[in-house]
């Protein structure tokens, strides 16, 4: 069960159970296909989209199947009408590279146009895509404050700009092992001050939990891996996470 | 350039010409009929398969040509006048599956060049041949280059393979044998076919162990034409010196009814070892070396010289124990298939197979590793782990006494393979695609290859080959205006050069000894002991101990690409095994294995506890005949079991288990799970699946009817990580995925992660892609022996027992015994995450 199939068969919406949690003292819910939202403003937030990492890589010789765009706005789509946001964030590498949006078909431009029509839409700049993507719409930023919240790509090194800090840009994946069989997913990093999200994109990798690029950025005793289900989060401490 | 050689006339004596003959004379040695017959070939500018036994002077048979052509060829020309113009570049290519065989020949050939003063210049080029060296190989040439077959597909796609091949006379295959039955044969095969453009009247010399389809190879060794029937090599076959000495163990212990370890026996092969000089003791696995190098050291009294020798170790620690073996300084090495192949050894005397031999040829094959001359013979002893491999043991050696063979069969050209070859010639020169297509046919794997197919492999080396055609502008090789494919940039060439050959690793980390620094790992540096593979260490958890190198290591945690350990003291290892190395019985055994099952009179051969136990069997059950398909049914606890003996290798057992199931569920059975061995599978349930057949609701025809292979196949197949990991071969090998980019290697680790989202968005979108189709041909064969399970199928149509019974029939009891060590299977991936996090709930925050 990745991301892919995923996009392939998607879950009915009233079988959807989602994690409530708080971030920072204010309210999110964490969804299956890895997006969060923000009741308060009705704000929807996706990560680490990386569209058109197949042509990147064509580009580069390497020739992946061109078909991650189309499913990864599948999802987008999905979980833009399960929740009907006023708001939609995409918090970083949106695009997988800079020439990424300047060189999207223009079906997938056209799906874009209309996922923003009548609401607002936010690129947070990623350190794949740092500028405006070309021939879109929407605003682009480096950083968005809303509902008590900081949004930006790159999780702050510095401490005290952890509380209230939603970032991307990881790609967090948890590890479980039960009976000597492993499952390992992407997950929603938390440990209630900070929120690292997991990667939207279906052909995007995931970084482990315990891996030292997350030292430091979470109170280990309070952080919790929601790990992303077929139909629910499952919500693990990370002391139960195999490395 | 053939007859007018001036060549000097043979000696009647030898049947060689000088300085050949003097030399053989000196030493008191007479060229063997097959060494003289060989270069008789030829001479009449034929090509041939030499098949011979370890020891019978098969590698010199095969440069004898090469050499006297040269020598007699340079004699011609006057002293100090300079190198025919003829030719610039290599005579002769010599190809050997490991580079560590092209070292060993290039020392032994030394000295016939030196003894003899002949002008000729023998280098090697592998893997690890300085780069500097590579440059003057390729400006300067030796006369005779000693390679392997990824050095052969590198330098037929470099810009000098005009110079280099253009002369090229003979070109050797070492082991032949071992070759072709692989992917990097498949690629050889084309690269072969490429150097006979460069010069079509080459000659090919294969030298090869008994196989059990020659012309396979004599087919493999020649250009085809395709429409004709198959054009054959000249065929040599050397007859077997004297026969091996072959016994089974004996032994007043018990043998035990299920397991892998022979620990039973280990006493007994310790006296063994002690009556000889040097004794070679191969295992199947590397976890069964480790645990047997374990259990000789725990009863060394006489603190015997005893070592081990397995691919996981750090190439140091091998090279020491292989150089203290050909100084006979060891009493006895445990080793793995590492050991198989080619090189020679000091004074080996007994060679132990512990466990069963899995394939006839095999044990041929390793039995051969002891007493390395011809007339001498072997001596061997098996050591089956359990009962059933003590029926496998008795097959195999009937087999051995026989002469039966079951090698693998050369197999068809792979799809992935032809598109590295694809590429690869676009970079060695701008192709039209109608000569390569010809050129391709002409290497038997690919002979039977349609148009239609290599224009699909060409489309996906250009760009992906995907229906949706949004990478033109990206292509890698481009169609142009004269009708000829070419790279699209030098980057490419670069790319290709890095990621060429067809041996894909599974993912492995290094193991590093730290000291154990009671709190956190971070301890620094320590020894690497060698690679274990990372599905091994992702089931760890720090604090686990396992057994390596012949020590008890504590598991310490990954740190970036290493596992870290620490000495985990003298205790037993809490997690006794890793996987790797496990060969699938051989049809041709598992045959000879159900012959015996089903003919009492064969059993006097067999130990009288194993007769005791198929009489009782007899007794309280039935013994299937050859061609029949046993199925016993019982209650036990409070499951029914349902146990079949199809005898088709653990890998077929295991597909069919997973689609049985799937059968059963549907039928509603409550299957519950299964488990399979070698000979064996048990699946069991919550509903009594005999008395479901007795009533009619269950059709013993329509559960195995070969339909199963169809739908059910395909949707198991879907989620399967087999295929998976299957997949990431195809792909590394076709370049869809690169292994590593100028500079900076990719991890095993990432590759995997990227390699299967492809495979989902692939099977969803195009099923029909031409690496899906090769990683299913692969799948066939390979990882999930779909191609046995169907010809069982078929075989056992209208041929399958059902015996229903009380309760456990001796025949079952091993299988049963490997009931709950299997990991649990499958699908039930969520079950998994709801339980670690229900089993928190209390503590869980959010409210999951």
């Amino acid at each position: 069960m990745n991301r892919a199939s995923a996009a392939q068969a998607l879950i009915a919406d009233e079988m959807i159970q989602t994690a409530e949690i708080e971030i920072s003292e204010t309210a999110a819910v964490c969804d299956p296909l890895g997006a969060l939202f923000l009741p308060q403003s009705a704000t929807l937030i996706v990560s680490d989209l990386h569209l058109e990492k197949g042509a990147a890589f064509a580009r580069r010789g390497m020739m992946l199947p061109p078909y991650d765009t189309a499913q990864t706005l599948k999802l987008v789509t999905a979980v833009v009408s399960r929740y009907r946001p006023a708001c939609v964030i995409c918090l970083g590498d949106s695009f997988h590279d800079r020439q990424g949006a300047a060189a999207l078909p223009g079906q997938h431009q056209e799906q874009i146009s209309n996922l923003m029509a009548g609401r607002h839409w936010f690129w947070i700049a990623g350190n794949h895509d740092p500028d405006h993507p070309e021939g879109l719409g929407g605003d682009c930023v480096s950083e968005l404050y809303l509902d008590g919240l900081c949004f930006r790509h790159e999780p702050a090194a510095n401490a005290a700009e952890a509380a209230g800090e939603v970032a991307g840009h990881l790609h967090p994946a948890a590890r479980v092992v039960r009976r000597g069989k492993g499952v390992r997913r992407p997950c929603f990093a938390s440990d209630g001050q900070r929120l690292i999200m997991p990667s939207f994109g279906v052909t995007t990798g995931g970084l482990n939990l315990r891996n030292n690029a997350f030292q430091g950025l979470f109170e280990r005793r309070r952080l919790t891996a929601h790990l992303l289900g077929r139909d629910r989060i499952y919500s693990v401490p990370f002391d139960r996470l195999i490395g | 350039m053939n007859d007018d050689s001036g060549k000097k006339p043979a000696s009647a004596e030898t049947g060689l010409p000088e300085p050949f003959s003097g030399w053989f004379g000196k030493r008191g040695w007479q060229p063997r009929p097959h060494q003289l017959a060989l270069l008789e070939k030829a001479d009449a500018g034929s090509s041939s398969l030499l098949i011979a036994p370890t020891g019978a002077g098969k590698t010199l048979a095969g440069f004898l040509p090469s050499l006297v052509d040269i020598t007699l060829k340079e004699e011609k020309r006057k002293p100090g006048a300079a190198r025919s113009s003829a030719r610039q570049g290599i005579h002769t290519l010599y190809v050997s599956p490991l580079k560590a065989l092209a070292i060993d020949i290039e020392r032994n050939l030394a000295t016939p060049v030196a003894e003899m003063e002949l002008p000729v210049r023998v280098e090697t080029r592998t893997g690890d041949t300085p780069q500097s060296k590579r440059q003057r190989q390729k400006r300067n040439p030796p006369d005779i280059l000693l390679t392997t077959p990824e050095q052969i597909a590198l330098l037929i796609a470099s810009r000098e393979a005009d110079t280099l091949f253009d002369g090229l006379k003979f070109v050797i295959f070492d082991e032949l044998h071992s070759l072709v039955t692989s992917k990097r044969g498949h690629l050889l095969s084309l690269g072969l076919a490429r150097l006979r453009k460069h010069c079509p009247d080459l000659q090919t010399i294969g030298l090869s162990a008994t196989v059990a389809d020659p012309e396979a190879l004599q087919a493999w060794l020649m250009p085809q034409s395709g429409s004709k029937g198959a054009n054959l090599s000249e065929r040599i076959v050397v007859e077997g010196g004297a026969k091996p000495q072959i016994s089974i163990l004996e032994t007043d212990e018990h043998v035990p009814w299920s397991g892998h370890s022979a620990r039973y026996a280990m006493a007994d092969v310790y006296q063994a070892i002690g009556e000889h000089r040097t004794t070679l003791l191969f295992v199947n696995t590397r976890s069964q070396a480790e645990l047997l190098f374990r259990e000789l050291w725990r009863i060394n009294e006489d603190d015997l010289p005893i070592a081990l020798h397995h691919g996981s170790l750090d190439a140091s620690q091998r090279r020491k124990v292989e150089a203290a073996m050909a100084d006979n300084r060891l009493r006895a090495v445990v080793a793995t298939s590492t050991l198989d192949l080619g090189i020679d050894w000091g004074d080996v005397d007994l060679v132990v197979h512990v466990g069963a031999p899995k394939g006839a040829s095999r044990l041929a094959q390793r039995i051969g590793r002891s007493n390395h001359r011809m007339d001498e013979p072997s001596r061997a002893i098996l050591v089956p782990a359990n009962r059933f491999e003590v029926m496998e043991c008795q097959a195999a050696l009937d087999a051995n006494y026989l002469g039966a063979q079951d090698t693998p069969p050369v197999g068809i050209g792979t799809y992935d393979v032809l598109a590295q070859h694809v590429l690869g010639m676009a970079c060695a020169a701008p192709f039209t695609a109608d000569d390569l297509y010809e050129e391709v046919k002409s290497a038997s794997p690919y002979s039977a290859l349609e148009r239609e197919q290599f224009d699909r492999v060409v489309d996906f080396v250009a760009t992906g080959g995907y229906a949706l055609k949004t990478y033109d502008r990206y292509a890698r090789i481009r169609l142009t205006k004269d009708g000829t494919w070419r790279v699209a940039n030098p980057r490419i060439a670069q790319q290709y050069r890095l990621n060429i050959g067809t041996i894909i690793e599974a993912p492995e980390l290094k193991i590093r000894l730290t000291r154990h620094s009671g709190r956190g790992t971070n301890v620094r540096g320590g020894p690497v002991l060698g690679k274990v593979e990372e599905s091994f260490v992702e089931m760890l958890s720090p604090g686990d101990t396992f057994l390596f190198a012949g020590k008890v290591l504590r598991f310490e945690g990954i740190r970036e690409n290493e596992c870290i350990v620490s000495k985990g003291g003298a205790g037993s290892p809490k997690i006794p095994a890793y996987a790797g190395g496990k060969f699938p019985l051989s049809t041709y055994l598992a045959d000879q294995v159900r012959t015996m099952l089903g003919d009492p009179d064969t059993w006097r051969a067999l130990p009288p506890q194993v007769r005791e136990w198929l009489e009782i069997q007899r007794q309280k059950s039935v013994l299937p005949s050859r061609g029949e398909l046993l199925i016993e049914t019982f209650p036990q606890g409070d499951r029914y079991y349902m146990l079949m003996y199809p005898f088709e290798g653990r890998l077929a057992h295991q597909t069919l288990g997973m689609l049985l199931t799937r059968r059963l569920e549907r039928a509603r059975a409550r299957p519950l799970g299964f488990v399979a061995t070698d000979y064996a599978m048990a699946v069991w349930g919550l509903r009594d699946m005999g008395l479901m057949f007795e009533r009619g609701e269950l059709s013993l025809a329509a559960l195995f009817d070969e339909d199963m292979l169809g739908d059910d196949l395909e949707a198991w197949l879907a989620e399967s990580w087999m295929l998976k990991r299957t997949f990431r071969n195809c792909a590394l090998i076709s370049g869809l995925i690169e292994r590593r980019h100028p500079g900076k290697e990719k991890t095993g680790r990432q590759v995997t992660v990227s390699a299967d989202l492809v495979y989902d968005v692939l099977r969803s979108h195009e099923p029909d892609h031409i690496l899906l189709q090769a990683t299913r041909h692969d799948a066939a064969s390979g990882l999930l022996d779909i191609r046995r399970l169907a010809d069982m199928l078929s075989r056992i149509k209208g041929r399958i027992v059902l015996n229903r019974l009380n309760r456990i029939s001796p025949l079952a009891v091993p299988v049963m015994l490997e009931i709950g060590k299997e990991p649990v299977s499958g699908e039930a991936q969520d079950d998994i995450l709801a339980e670690a996090a229900d089993e928190i709930i209390a503590e869980a925050m959010g409210s999951g």
